[in-house]
């Protein structure tokens, strides 16, 4: 006879809600006071200049918008902007509790929101344009996107112009539901952008979200997901180029809150110029009952001239020994001088060859954003980055045949 | 016209104690039409012969002199030379990640051409360049290097040199590494680059292996940094028999 010491299985399933102590991740609420206005020493702070916020983290007042919103509706999606008592169906429609001030004010004061509901499968790009015209005015802007059950869609939002913008975007995946996101902060260099996408994911849902930022004086953009069910899976890509002065930072919070769900973060950025600054803060979670996931996180830097400063931190926290797979890489480096000697050796002149390697550098993630109206954009974009500090190019063709 | 005339050169390398001479003086002419193999033993200076030549920025040249057809090379840069038609095939070609092999292929031979190929040859022209080496077309798809085989490093370095077709090639122990069937594939790509009749190759090598199939007009002998001996094939046989203890010693004792 023999005796067991483990505990039974459904003990371990039964613990759907444990709370993490976790100093990353404050404790959800409505109630503006459980938010204090951070000064700069918290942890999911410091690494941001909070003075070139323009008062976003703390008590500015919203103004009347500056930015004007236009989008394309194909069928299958219903686009609208909503106020009144509609809200209450649309707030918090992804789960969301204020996680920091700036939500909870957007709760408490933004009397409107643009609303996406995907309904169908829908092949044709939704494309959502937000284009500011004055970065004095400071505002504030909540949208909310569901995707309904076995729905599918893209959704791509483009930030341009000046703006002083705090965001809220939730999307909602029904059961089954796939979901492409891109975000551009294409924004005017006097322009302040704090953001949050906030996701949760249904039964083997997917969501495919890639930030892409060039523009802005500051932009700090976080990316929340959880699950509401198992099978859930999400890509998280980004990539950003910093020029001179700029601070691009980029958060994300993968919280596995359910078993056999997968997350796969990859960003990469280029930084030059003076005072260029990027910030990439990857949090990954792993509840105890999240048995049997998989999450693979990476950040990778090229810094192409002196000056310029990358902080990169990767988070894992494991509460459970019963994962099927966990990691994440954080690189930060140089040209590779033998990268550019191998290129010269054919002929290639040095700065055709720095080119050349930004390129590769980034076209693995293009390439997975899937979205070709998009691809186009962005490369014509790298280009006319390179263009200022690496030299435009003469008479090579960087694109692939 | 491919001559390359190498006077007196004097190259060092930048160690943590300071400037450290690898090559004490080089003399060396290869002749339009001549293939010469160098063989030495291990830290001999045979690949600081090759880097330097080709001008990658670890080398500070003391003195000396290369020319190729009579242009100094050690004027040029990097990408110069190889437009005045010096190829280079490394021994461990680098990855590039991202950077396909067609692109990298087709941005080459415009830097080199000072002109874009005509696409409808150019395409032929690579797969005719990838099927001589053994490389299935969908090679031009991958990322430079990335992921590659020792082997396909190799050919795929034979491949450019055949695409390219550059005036002279220095090979970098392009031998190391492959087995019989690659060697020999490898080989034949370099013959039938030399086999053009005006065209120059430096073959460094380790073994004498790769000369059953590459007929060396002249062989040398590489040892601390110089040239111990110059000879005809018969000096490789020599060495195969009798190992580069010989030169050693004397090297030891100067």
């Amino acid at each position: 006879m023999t005796t067991t010491t483990e505990k039974p299985a459904v003990a371990s399933a039964l613990e759907t809600s444990d709370r993490v102590v976790s100093h990353l991740h404050p404790e959800p609420s409505y109630d503006l006071a459980d938010h204090p206005v951070p000064k700069g020493l918290e942890e999911v702070w410091r690494f941001t200049p909070l003075k070139r916020l323009r008062g976003l983290h703390a008590d500015v007042e919203f103004q009347p918008s500056a930015i004007e919103c236009t989008w394309t509706t194909p069928d299958g999606v219903t686009i609208a902007g909503v106020s009144g008592d509609a809200l209450e169906q649309w707030r918090g429609v992804s789960g969301y509790i204020p996680s920091d001030r700036l939500s909870a004010r957007i709760f408490a004061e933004v009397g409107s929101m643009l609303t996406v509901d995907v309904t169908d499968e829908v092949s044709e790009p939704v494309v959502i344009t937000l284009s500011g015209s004055d970065a004095s005015v400071v505002e504030a802007g909540h949208i909310a996107v569901r995707f309904a059950p076995h729905s599918s869609a893209t959704v791509v939002f483009v930030h341009e112009g000046p703006a002083t913008l705090g965001q809220l975007v939730e999307f909602e995946l029904g059961d089954g539901a796939q979901a492409t996101v891109v975000t551009v902060q294409d924004w005017t260099d006097d322009s302040v952008h704090v953001g949050r996408h906030t996701a949760r994911i249904g039964r083997d849902a997917s969501l495919k979200h890639t930030a892409v930022t060039f523009g802005g004086d500051l932009v700090r953009l976080s990316t929340d997901v959880n699950y509401a069910a198992p099978g859930g899976s999400v890509e998280l890509f980004g990539l950003y180029f910093v020029d001179a002065g700029q601070h691009l930072e980029h958060r994300l919070w993968v919280d596995h809150n359910q078993p056999r769900t997968n997350s796969n973060v990859d960003y990469k950025g280029a930084l030059q110029g003076d005072g260029a600054h990027s910030v990439w803060i990857g949090d990954v979670l792993i509840r105890k009952i999240a048995e049997g996931i998989n999450t693979y996180e990476s950040n990778k830097n090229l810094v192409l001239t002196d000056g310029a400063r990358a902080d990169s931190v990767p988070n894992l926290e494991i509460e459970t020994g019963e994962i099927e797979g966990a990691g994440h890489a954080s690189t930060t480096g140089r040209f590779d001088d033998e990268q550019l000697f191998y290129l010269q050796s054919r002929g290639i002149a040095e700065m055709d060859a720095r080119r050349l390697v930004v390129h590769g550098f980034f076209a693995d993630i293009v390439k997975k954003i899937g979205v070709p109206q998009i691809e186009g954009r962005l490369m014509e974009t790298i280009e006319a980055e390179l263009a200022l500090h690496v030299g435009a190019g003469e008479g090579v063709e960087v694109g692939e045949a | 016209m491919a001559k390359l005339e190498i006077t007196d050169l004097h190259v060092s390398v930048d160690t943590e104690d300071g400037a450290k001479e690898i090559l004490h003086g080089v003399d060396l002419t290869v002749d339009t039409g001549q293939v010469h193999a160098i063989m030495g033993p291990n830290g001999s200076g045979k690949s600081t012969l090759a880097y330097a030549i080709a001008g990658h920025p670890k080398y500070t040249i003391v003195s000396g002199q290369v020319t190729l057809d009579g242009v100094d090379l050690l004027e040029l840069g990097t990408d110069e030379r190889a437009r005045a038609g010096l190829f280079l095939a490394m021994q461990y070609p680098v990855e590039v990640p991202g950077v396909s092999v067609a692109n990298f292929l087709r941005t080459a031979k415009t830097a080199i051409d000072g002109e874009a190929p005509k696409l409808r040859h150019w395409a032929k022209d690579v797969n005719g360049a990838l099927q001589n080496l053994n490389l299935d077309p969908s090679f031009a798809q991958r990322s430079v290097n990335e992921g590659f085989s020792g082997g396909e490093k190799k050919r795929h370095e034979i491949a450019q040199l055949e695409l390219l077709n550059p005036k002279f090639a220095i090979l970098d122990e392009t031998d190391s590494g492959l087995d019989i069937d690659a060697l020999r594939i490898v080989s034949d790509g370099v013959n039938r680059f030399s086999g053009q009749g005006d065209r120059g190759v430096l073959l460094i090598t380790h073994y004498t292996r790769i000369l059953r199939y590459i007929k060396p007009d002249q062989v040398h002998v590489f040892v601390a940094g110089r040239v111990a001996e110059s000879g005809g094939t018969e000096l490789a046989e020599r060495l195969e028999a009798e190992g580069y203890d010989r030169y050693l010693h004397t090297a030891t004792q100067a």
